[in-house]
């Protein structure tokens, strides 16, 4: 084992009952990795932490932790952390016995347990509520106690499941930057689901993409971000206009359409709204619908490649509905998709 | 438009005096000093409050009622609980028709209830008649502590035991861990349900009553059939005020009424 495969998934397969919710899935992460599990709903992110966790036992496969074979390892001495969604914190405990419950489990010394359940409390920014019961915190300061509570085990892998989706905006971002400092001060290799691309895109080290249980794409934010490989990713973060290519074509509702320049090998090709040169170019679209979104605007056109969305800058001139444009979709700027559907 | 102000009150009145009158009147007969069970009251003593606590089969069954409202509950619960926690976190097939069968006894009639364990358990068994009765009680309360258990179960997430296992507990150890300590309440009210349901009992018990061993509504029933004097109104008001203090203390230590 070396540190880059420090948590590898092979050939895993998990179903409950008939019902196959990930299919043949192999993953590597390094040691100290912030890697994000990023997919629609129903793509079998949560199957594949509890599988992890060990709370779901594989039908096939193996899941093996810092060298070990832990596929058979029940989950109470895997230890891995898993922060839930909804927290999971014990009604009946107060945040110190909450944050000590698995301290005292592994009757680690009074003074020890002490010590480490006040650091996690502190660390988290709770000093002054030790003494409360979870119904007395507020959304954000539950999630805190989760946090401390799996941290104060040193996991070899914490797991978070979706852990930013249940606060508003404000406590979200302040969140983000409180995983990401306890990352990057304990160096806990960590895995976290999210539907949001943005909140992958700013955390992760490493970005899963997920479709119905399989993977579809792992790599940068940048490369998930820039350079999407399937039609699927690519429509996940965010490029509008995606067409299948046919011997160099694009392939349009109303037939293939050619374009200009050296039209690579791929399977389709994709631009953002952005990378769509309005004002000039070979095709014609008259506008179907405008928005203003601040710093740009976008309209929609009604092409003979079918609509296209387009973004500029809001400081150009705006163009009324119905007004006819000449654009371009400069192969140049697509991004490359190697697999369409 | 005045009917109808007066109606929602009237039918109210109505209501408290159906529920509470016989209750006021069972009172107020118990501190007669005549000879006789009869509302009004002749008198006033505390003569036949003094005698209860001197008949002798009173005090036998009061302890049988005892024995078994707190065995039969305990016994229920003990039973209940495990069944409400697989109910409510495992799908079973036929989850359904388990919590049908074991509400079966809030349902069917006490008498049926009665005649069919006296029929074909107690009879071809052989059981003895405390036993029989210890069963038959653990029977009636059953649903019920199922019924008040699964209630506060399903108030309970269930993530938090894989919290505890992940933390390090078994399985079994986050029942009693995290599972128990957050279903205290429940468990509490359904004890105090299932005694007073159980020390209420007339129907069941009056089956599987033998010499000797009886139950102590059953016992204030043959006593009645013999001597009518005020002392049965004095037992019953005595009852009464003992179980409206379980409830009351239970709701003013355990918030009962959210259970039930
Ligand atoms: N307990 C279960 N029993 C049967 N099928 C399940 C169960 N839990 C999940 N599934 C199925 O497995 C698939 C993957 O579910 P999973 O919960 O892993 O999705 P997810 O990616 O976490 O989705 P979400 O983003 O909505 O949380 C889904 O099709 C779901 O219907
Ligand atoms: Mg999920």
């Amino acid at each position: 084992m070396s540190d880059q495969n420090f948590l590898t998934l092979e050939n895993l397969t998990l179903a409950y009952g008939d019902t196959v919710a990930v299919k043949d899935l192999n993953l590597t992460i390094g040691k100290g990795e912030l890697v994000a599990f990023l997919g629609p709903s129903g793509c079998g992110k949560t199957t594949t932490m509890r599988a992890i966790a060990g709370l779901l036992s594989p039908a096939s496969g193996h899941v093996k932790l810092d060298g070990v074979d832990i596929t058979r390892v029940s989950a109470n001495k895997r230890n891995v952390g898993l922060m839930f969604q909804s927290y999971a914190l014990f009604p009946h405990l107060s945040v110190y016995e909450n944050v000590a419950f698995g301290l005292r489990l592994k009757k680690t010394p009074a003074a020890e347990l002490d010590k480490r359940v006040r650091a996690g409390i502190t660390s988290v920014g709770l000093t002054d509520y030790a003494d409360r019961k979870p119904a007395e915190l507020s959304g954000g300061q539950q999630q805190r106690v989760a946090l401390a509570r799996s941290m104060v085990m040193e996991p070899k892998v914490l797991l978070l499941d979706e852990p930013l989706s249940n606060l508003d905006a404000r406590l979200r971002l302040d969140m983000r930057s409180e995983l990401q400092r306890v990352q990057k001060e304990t160096g806990v290799t960590m895995i976290f689901v999210t539907h949001d691309q943005g909140e992958a895109l700013s955390l992760a080290d490493r970005i899963v993409v997920m479709k119905r249980g399989a993977i579809e794409q792992i790599g940068s934010p940048e490369d998930i971000y820039n350079r999407p490989t399937s039609a699927f990713v690519a429509d996940f973060v965010g490029f509008e206009n995606i067409f299948e290519l046919s011997d160099g074509r694009l392939k349009t509702p109303k037939g293939l359409v050619e374009i200009s320049g050296p039209v690579p090998i791929a399977a389709g090709l994709a631009w953002r709204p952005r990378m769509v040169t309005l004002g000039s170019g070979p095709f014609q679209g008259a506008v179907r619908g405008a928005s203003f979104a601040g710093n740009s605007r976008e309209y929609l056109l009604d092409t003979p490649l079918g609509p296209i969305k387009a973004e500029v800058d809001a400081a150009l001139p705006s163009h009324e509905l119905g007004a006819e444009l000449a654009f371009d979709l400069p192969v140049a700027a697509a991004a490359q998709l190697r697999k369409f559907g | 438009m005045m009917a109808r102000n007066l109606f929602i009150p009237i039918t109210l009145g109505l209501v408290i005096a159906f529920l509470i009158g016989p209750f006021l009147i069972i009172v107020a007969a118990s501190f007669s000093a005549g000879e006789t069970l009869a509302f009004p009251p002749q008198g006033f003593s505390l003569r036949w409050i003094a005698k209860v606590f001197t008949v002798e089969s009173f005090r036998d069954s009061f302890f049988m009622s005892l024995f078994l409202a707190i065995g039969g509950t305990l016994a229920a619960l003990i039973l209940g609980i495990p069944a409400s926690y697989a109910l409510s976190r495992y799908k079973l097939p036929g989850a359904e028709t388990i919590r049908t069968i074991v509400s079966a006894p809030i349902i069917v009639p006490g008498i049926i209830v009665g005649l069919s364990l006296l029929r074909y358990i107690v009879v071809p068994f052989q059981v003895g008649i405390t036993l029989a009765l210890f069963l038959a009680h653990t029977a009636l309360i059953l649903p019920y502590a199922v019924r008040v258990v699964s209630a506060s179960l399903g108030n309970l997430r269930s993530d938090i035991e894989e919290a505890a296992v992940l933390l390090g507990s078994s399985r079994l150890g986050a029942f009693f861990r995290v599972v128990l300590p957050n279903i205290r309440g429940g468990i509490m009210s359904a004890f105090i349900l299932g005694f007073v349901t159980s020390f209420n009992q007339v129907p069941v018990s009056l089956f599987l009553s033998g010499p000797g061993v009886r139950t102590l509504p059953v016992d204030m029933i043959a006593y009645m059939e013999i001597v009518f004097d005020p002392s049965v109104a004095a037992l019953s008001a005595l009852l009464a005020f003992m179980s409206i203090g379980i409830v009351f203390i239970a709701e003013r230590f355990l918030g009962f009424s959210r259970y039930v």
